[in-house]
């Protein structure tokens, strides 16, 4: 037990107290939790700044405010409901179409409108946020996701998670829906988890809970090897969110829309830590190597240049300056 | 960020609770461990005597210095009478006084003493004593024996013992048939030997007192012959000659007196009884500290009323039951619903004993979850779905109780304890789990609560933790100590060992 323990230590895996009384408590500060809790909040800074996210069709704040859902969706066939407050993928509602007065869902269930009101209602209530307070949906843009994700997913959304850390992406890895995690990319509910080398934007074998797969298990496709395309233009994109909300150990949630290109779905300021094995490799090695050697002030450019310097898969222990030295001498 | 001034501050905490508790064992002799008991002796001196027509004053000389004895508390009953207590030469004295009084009466002392070995003596060094007024033969006889002795004797000690031989050999001795006459008693020949010391010059004195046996009943006053060396006071047995007081003997009285007098009436018994009992040692603890002026008494939790110390031995307890929670979850890793939610349910373990406790949290919550799913259907709003699983938590909980008293099964009765919210919040926030992310997490999540429960149940249960607690409450800033140091513990859990298992290297790799 005590030599796993020194393994882990050695391969730099992150613990959950560590990421908690070293990274979150130090650098996620927590005056701007509610900026990323918060993902209507989350939207509208990441508007102003430029950053493109999945557009706004309207927010439903009261109970009276479910009825002019089917107002707020007129134009619209498909749309995504989401409590604003909710997490890891809880409450979310995603409607493909229509068929007469019933709304079908991506899996393909048909809802009727009762139904529906009855979900918006206890979101509304608080039955999704952490804590149980009142809260607000969101009503958004159906992400139609990109063709390339088809043979490796099973329906739902694949999106892509990168660790921002005081930003630098450092670590990133996609989730694929699986049957079994009923069409959400969430890995706690069994999704494949597969990392992707930062440097190249290429996924590597992908994990189900801590087994590693190399093949999708309902489309039995090979998982590594793919190239996720605007693969700059997502890095860049998460580099960018760490000056939206000043958070130094984000995760920030991406998915490619077919049309749209990357968009940015949410920001979390306690990303989980399976990400480290989706990757195999630790990611306390990587944040140290960036303790020592990033510079801070550098811009969303060059932090992106850096991370695909330095965490080339794989990345190996950082060496401390003045070891090399006396390695030297 | 700053662990030197964490690590200060633990350190300071450490030794103040350390300080504190070394100091209430050490100095106050507050009891470690839950049963201790402290012999104690209730003496009893019971006065009887007629009264004569006129007032009546009746004087019992009490216990007043008592080497190696406390009193932790005392009593006159005495129908009717006037009481008084008062310094006497012979110690302290209690007197009784009535204007009138008809038939034979009775009069009643008792004292309750426990061992305090830090008791001495607390005597001044007498005057040398006056040379007593005797006749001429025997004024030559006594001076006569003293020469005697003193050529066998070296100092005040060997002098007492050597003279007490010779009085012990009574009749037989030249000098001293003078003075004794046939079948003298003990207390005569105690009373002697004060009169041949004081001829002497030697400060002598009688004390009475009984032996503090372990049997119950009625005792017989002894005599010991207190003889001062010039620095402290010894003690002899007038009979045996042993130099020493025995552990067991309770000095009562000093002096030539008798235990009691009358005046105004004719004495006709007094008793001393004794008897041995087993008390709180905690009791004996608060007098010790009250006589030593400590307030670290006054300022525990027996000052409290008793319904009020009730609430706090539990109250104390929580903060246990919480640091077991968060070993568990900080080192071990195991996951509950809500963060102190076991602790509130370990506490109603306490009642319920726990395989009872767990059984019917099982059933409750089982029996909820039906409930919350049947509701789920009726598509109620949340906090009136809330209310409705709360009420009918409720409900089956008096159903139970009310079962089970059918039954005749006692423990079921108990289910009345159990904090009725949060299981409500439980069932409500398990049943999202379950629809959310599946039924095994939900239930993994379930048992993880119960065991992390029982465990504190246990932990919080053990008797000699919980007296310890209670009475050195200030061993709760170790559990703040060990908070502090915890919350700076970065290192794996011990669940995160197997799940990163993937990540460490295997031993061919490396």
């Amino acid at each position: 037990m005590l030599s796993r323990y020194r393994a882990l230590a050695e391969q730099g895996v992150l613990g959950l107290n560590k990421r908690n009384g070293d990274y979150i408590l130090r650098f996620n500060p927590r005056r701007l939790f509610p900026l990323v809790d918060d993902k209507l909040k989350t939207k509208q800074l990441a508007l102003q700044a430029g950053i493109a996210v999945p557009q706004l069709y309207g927010v439903i704040q009261t109970q009276y405010d479910i009825r002019s859902l089917p107002e707020i969706v007129r134009d619209h066939q498909a749309f995504a409901l989401k409590p604003a407050h909710g997490s890891a993928g809880d409450g979310i509602v995603v409607i493909s179409g229509r068929s007469g007065s019933r709304y079908r869902t991506i899996g393909g269930t048909l809802l009727d409108a009762d139904f529906l009101s009855h979900h918006l209602s206890n979101a509304i209530n608080g039955q999704f946020s952490l804590g149980g307070v009142p809260d607000v949906v969101i009503v958004e843009y159906m992400v139609r996701f990109s063709p390339l994700f088809e043979r490796i997913s099973y329906q739902g959304v694949p999106d892509i998670r990168v660790i921002v850390f005081r930003g630098f992406p450092v670590m990133t890895m996609v989730r694929l829906p699986t049957r079994s995690s009923h069409g959400k990319a969430n890995l706690h509910q069994g999704a494949v988890g597969a990392g992707i080398d930062i440097a190249s934007g290429v996924t590597l074998d992908g994990v189900v809970g801590t087994e590693v797969v190399t093949h999708h298990p309902d489309t039995t496709h090979a998982i590594a090897g793919l190239q996720i395309p605007d693969w700059d233009t997502i890095l860049d994109i998460s580099a960018r969110c760490y000056e939206l909300t000043g958070l130094g150990y984000i995760g920030v949630d991406i998915v490619l829309d077919r049309d749209l290109g990357p968009l940015v779905l949410e920001l979390n300021a306690r990303p989980g830590l399976a990400i480290q094995i989706a990757n195999r490799q630790g990611l306390l090695r990587r944040l140290q190597i960036c303790e020592a050697r990033a510079d801070f002030d550098a811009s969303p450019e060059q932090r992106v240049d850096f991370a695909k310097r330095e965490f080339q898969h794989p990345v190996g222990p950082l060496i401390e300056p003045q070891r090399i030295v006396t390695a030297a001498a | 960020m700053n662990n030197k001034h964490l690590y200060a501050l633990s350190v300071v905490l450490t030794v103040v609770a350390l300080a504190l508790f070394a100091y209430k064992i050490r100095v106050l002799g507050f009891p470690l461990t839950p049963q201790e008991e402290t012999q104690v002796w209730n003496v009893e001196a019971a006065v009887r005597f007629e009264p004569g027509p006129a007032a009546v004053k009746a004087t019992l000389r009490i216990p007043g210095l008592t080497p190696g004895f406390a009193i932790l508390d005392e009593n006159f009953i005495s129908r009717g009478f006037g009481l008084t207590t008062r310094a006497a030469p012979a110690g302290r004295e209690a007197q009784w006084t009535l204007r009138e009084a008809r038939g034979p009466q009775t009069l009643y002392y008792r004292a309750l003493v426990y061992r305090d070995e830090s008791r001495l003596a607390e005597d001044t060094t007498p005057p040398f004593p006056s040379q007593p007024v005797l006749d001429e033969p025997s004024r030559a006889a006594m001076e006569g024996l003293i020469a005697e002795v003193r050529r066998q004797s070296a100092d005040v000690a060997s002098f007492t013992t050597e003279l007490l031989r010779h009085i012990n050999q009574g009749e037989s001795d030249p000098y001293l048939s003078l003075f004794l006459g046939r079948g003298s008693t003990p207390a005569e020949r105690a009373q002697l030997a004060t009169v041949i010391l004081a001829g002497a010059q030697i400060p002598a004195r009688i004390a009475h007192g009984v032996s503090l046996r372990s049997e119950a009943g009625q005792v017989h006053s002894e005599q010991y012959l207190e003889v001062h060396d010039g620095v402290q006071w010894l003690y002899f047995n007038p009979q045996t000659l042993q130099q020493g007081l025995p552990r067991d003997f309770l000095i009562w009285w000093r002096g030539d007196e008798r235990i009691a007098d009358i005046e105004g009436g004719a004495l006709i018994e007094v008793t001393l009884a004794v008897q041995q009992n087993l008390l709180d040692s905690m009791l004996v603890t608060e007098r010790r500290a009250e006589k030593l002026g400590s307030h670290s008494v006054d300022f525990s939790f027996f000052t409290l009323p008793i319904a009020t110390q009730a609430v706090y031995s539990v109250l104390v307890m929580i903060p246990v039951g919480a640091l077991v929670i968060m070993l568990l979850r900080n080192f071990i890793g195991v996951k509950t619903f809500g963060t102190f939610m076991p602790v509130l349910v370990a506490l109603a373990f306490r009642e319920t004993r726990l395989l009872w406790g767990i059984l019917l949290f099982a059933v409750i919550v089982s029996l909820g979850l039906l409930i919350r799913f049947y509701l789920e259907r009726l598509r109620l709003l949340l906090v009136p779905r809330l209310t409705c699983v709360l009420t009918v938590v409720v409900l089956l909980m008096a159903g139970i109780s009310v079962v089970s008293q059918k039954l005749d099964l006692e423990s079921g009765l108990s289910i009345a304890l159990f904090p009725m919210v949060i299981l409500s919040m439980t069932i409500e926030r398990m049943s999202i789990v379950w629809e959310e992310r599946g039924a095994s997490e939900a239930i993994q999540e379930g048992v993880g609560s119960l065991v992390v429960a029982a465990v504190a149940y246990v932990i919080m249960g053990m008797a000699w933790l919980e007296h310890l607690i209670f009475v050195f409450p200030e061993l709760l800033l170790l559990v703040v100590v060990a908070a502090l140091l915890a919350g700076r513990y970065t290192g794996y859990r011990l669940l995160e060992l197997r799940r990163f298992k993937a990540l460490a290297p295997t031993r061919e790799a490396a």
